[in-house]
């Protein structure tokens, strides 16, 4: 707590936890499900016989917004024709549709993380703000007060452009097996030394048991160096845009991913991406897990997971500096080359309204931005997900931080850094690997600043 | 000109040579069009593009030849253009060996001979990206099959797609599983049509099998061979489902070809101009590639009386 608050004051980009003050007022309100129907007299059906195309990205997410399409539909008279295409297909798709200057959706799906800039830079994305502010386009009960500071930060642009509105936020944690940590006789650690320790007391190769586990998979992994780095209050681009990729912090932290994949991870840990990390962690056979907070569901599901009913669920240690959670999250946008803009728009808002973002925490898909559905007893209670995966998720996202920093080039800082770390899991030096990423990589983040 | 065409003929009033070839151009015209714009105007552009720093936002700039010099210097691509050797090679060999080797075998008669070459050819049918997930299953360092059987007869695990080491090998094994039936159906197909009487004369002379199989079978078959040898060139160069589902060209850059370094700076980086340029450089690399086969399968076929 003491952390976010100094941290909120030293960064201008940190401003990303959960507001707690807001928090606080809103604990305790009682969650009731209202129809949005039931609402005065915005008019929902002024677009009525119009069609949406809405472009998701697959998770379960999406999947829940397509379960109730029905209910936007008749809410609205507005027909939907939604699709869901895996991730990286999905960011693809839409680059090379915003290029050809017309798209076949009309709403789509934007992860903050890798995308944010790159749209901002395009003008791909309708601004929002107006659509905001106009009573007879976004109903009365939307209140977009209850999204969390730190999701609405997330979701602006450095101009004050809402091109989206916040949907989900994706906070890391450490998943833990309780059975390993007792065998071991020690306790879910608090910070990253107790966390190599921790490591190292679990670790037994020859039994098959492994320390911990976390993305080793190139570009994949790059999320948990930076994720660790902030650890030592540091993102990997400075306020003013600088690399901070070879500050004796940057090495610190990938000294300790080296230590943690070479030393204590599974053999061939260095071609995880997290599907492979999660077939690990469900076998049983790994202490800890490195990853985002929405794996519970497979993890808890006994047909399937050797080690539900035993899964700890920890908020990200402390590094030697600073505690925080590496923040990952999505949002919707319209296309600024919708001709049905405002319709697509009312589509945002339903996507977004309470009653959605309770049911994505409810079924465990994932962490929603209102703070109504966040820190409300009444919907915390009704998981069917153990309370330690609910007090972890309040408490990271409270913490959390940009786990990427917010450039154009996501994809080549991915990709370059993850090379110079899948390198130190296969023995090569920490600074020397990230000097020569870093010789590389700037060229390519000034030409997309200058550009 | 001394042969007279059905259409020469047909055209009839027209004496002149010169005339009569601009009527022929009318009619090769549609396919020329066609020619045109799905052959020469992509590849043209692609050249353009590559002399531009075009990105899929911002302003796209002449930049002469600076895209091949940064290619030139650019040590993930010199690697990528030796991973894709490699592993053509290694795609090439295997396949071509054990698939002649299961022809020769699925060419004698034995019972329930049709029945295995079906099971044989079964893997050819599968869709790439299929077997890709699955054979992704079997490496799994601590669950996957592959290690299991390896450890149950006492050999040590191995990393399989997930050392920089064995990541090619490793690789190749998918597309020796996959397309070995190909290049048997071929071979087994020449082997049919070859004459029995060069056997049944080395029989009398008391050849071995393997004499009949060194200097009868293997240099009549040797043109199929070369067939098989360019197809599977041709897959192996191009491949990138397999390699993109299992590795994405990791561990680090280990299993980058050409094709995955290609799609990343394309599709990943969007870098457009570069992306080009790496297309002109494979463009080359393939021509290149493609004279030495032509060469050496001039060189097998059944030339008798030159």
């Amino acid at each position: 707590m003491r952390n976010f608050r100094r941290s909120i004051l030293t960064s201008r980009r940190t401003a990303l936890g959960m507001g707690a003050g807001t928090a606080a007022t809103l604990i305790g309100a009682p969650y009731v499900i209202r129809r949005a129907r039931a609402q005065s007299d915005f008019d929902w059906k002024r677009f009525e016989g119009e069609h949406l195309e809405v472009f998701l990205s697959k998770n379960p997410r999406s999947a829940l917004l397509q379960e109730h399409e029905a209910e936007f539909v008749e809410l609205t008279g507005i027909s939907v024709g939604s699709e869901q295409v895996p991730e990286q297909q999905h960011r693809q798709k839409q680059v090379i549709e915003f290029t050809s200057g017309s798209t076949s959706f009309d709403v789509t799906m934007t992860a903050y993380h890798v995308q944010k800039r790159l749209f901002a830079k395009g003008g791909w994305l309708e601004d929002l703000r107006p659509f905001l502010e106009d009573p007879e386009l976004t109903p009365p009960d939307y209140d977009f007060a209850d999204f969390s500071e730190g999701s609405v930060a997330y979701a602006t642009q450095a101009d004050g452009r809402m091109d989206t509105v916040p949907f989900n936020i994706d906070p890391w944690i450490v998943y833990w097996n309780q059975d390993l940590f007792a065998e071991a006789g020690i306790e879910y650690p608090d910070t990253y030394e107790g966390m190599l320790e921790a490591a190292k007391a679990i670790h037994a190769p020859d039994k098959g048991i492994y320390g911990v586990v976390s993305r080793g998979l190139k570009n994949a992994n790059t999320p948990v160096w930076t994720g660790l780095m902030l650890g030592w209050d540091m993102e990997a681009v400075d306020a003013e845009g600088m690399l901070t990729t070879t500050s004796p912090e940057a090495i610190a932290a990938a000294e300790l991913y080296k230590t943690l994949n070479a030393d204590y991870a599974p053999e061939g840990v260095v071609g995880f991406n997290w599907n492979e990390c999660q077939t690990s962690f469900m076998q049983g056979t790994v202490g800890m897990w490195i990853d985002g907070l929405g794996f519970a569901k497979p993890l808890e599901d006994a047909a399937t997971s050797k080690v539900a009913g035993k899964v700890g669920y920890g908020v990200f240690p402390s590094g030697p500096t600073a505690r925080h959670s590496p923040l990952f999250g999505s949002g919707l946008g319209v296309s600024a080359f919708s001709p049905r803009k405002e319709a697509a728009f009312l589509y945002c808002a339903w996507a977004t309204n309470k009653v959605n973002q309770v049911r994505m925490l409810q079924s465990g898909a994932g962490a929603p931005c209102r703070n109504s559905a966040i820190f409300d007893p009444e919907v915390l209670a009704s998981l069917a997900f153990p309370e330690q995966w609910a007090e972890t998720l309040v408490e990271s996202a409270r913490i959390a931080r940009p786990g990427l920093p917010v450039i154009i080039p996501v994809s080549e800082f991915r990709d370059i850094y993850g090379v110079a770390l899948t390198n130190m899991i296969s023995g090569a030096d920490p600074a020397e690997e990230l000097a020569s990423a870093t010789e590389q990589f700037r060229p390519v983040l000034e030409k997309s600043e200058r550009a | 000109m001394s042969v007279e065409s059905p259409g020469g003929i047909a055209l009839g009033r027209s004496g002149n040579p010169a005339v009569r070839r601009w009527q022929y151009l009318l009619f090769a015209a549609p396919a020329l069009v066609a020619v045109f714009l799905v052959i020469v105007f992509p590849w043209a552009f692609t050249v353009f593009m590559s002399m531009h720093d075009w990105g899929v936002v911002g302003s796209r700039t002449f930049v002469g030849a600076d895209n091949f010099l940064r290619l030139l210097s650019d040590k993930r691509f010199i690697e990528s253009i030796g991973h894709t050797l490699y592993f053509t090679a290694l795609a090439i060999a295997l396949p071509v060996v054990l698939g002649v080797f299961a022809a020769v075998v699925f060419h004698r008669n034995f019972p329930m001979r049709g029945v295995l070459r079906a099971i044989f050819i079964m893997p050819m049918m599968a869709t790439p990206v299929a077997i890709a997930l699955v054979w992704t299953m079997m490496f799994h360092p601590q669950l996957g099959v592959l290690n299991y059987l390896l450890t149950s007869v006492g050999l040590p695990p191995s990393l399989w797609v997930y050392s920089p080491a064995t990541v090619i090998p490793a690789l190749v094994l998918v597309e020796v599983w996959h397309w070995t039936p190909l290049v048997m159906l071929i071979v087994l197909g020449g082997l049919a049509s070859l004459p029995t009487e060069p056997y049944e004369s080395a029989v009398i002379d008391g050849a071995s099998a393997w004499q009949m199989f060194r200097h009868i079978t293997f240099p009549l078959v040797l043109p199929f061979i070369m067939v098989a040898v360019i197809i599977r060139a041709i897959d192996a160069l191009k491949t990138f489902d397999t390699i993109f589902v299992i590795t994405q060209g990791g561990p680090g850059t280990a299993s980058e070809t050409i094709n995955i370094f290609l799609y990343l700076q394309a599709f990943a980086f969007y870098d457009i101009g570069y992306a080009s340029a790496v297309v002109v450089v494979f463009f080359v690399i393939i021509v290149i590639f493609s004279l030495i086969l032509l060469w050496a399968r001039q060189r097998t076929l059944w030339v008798v009386d030159n």
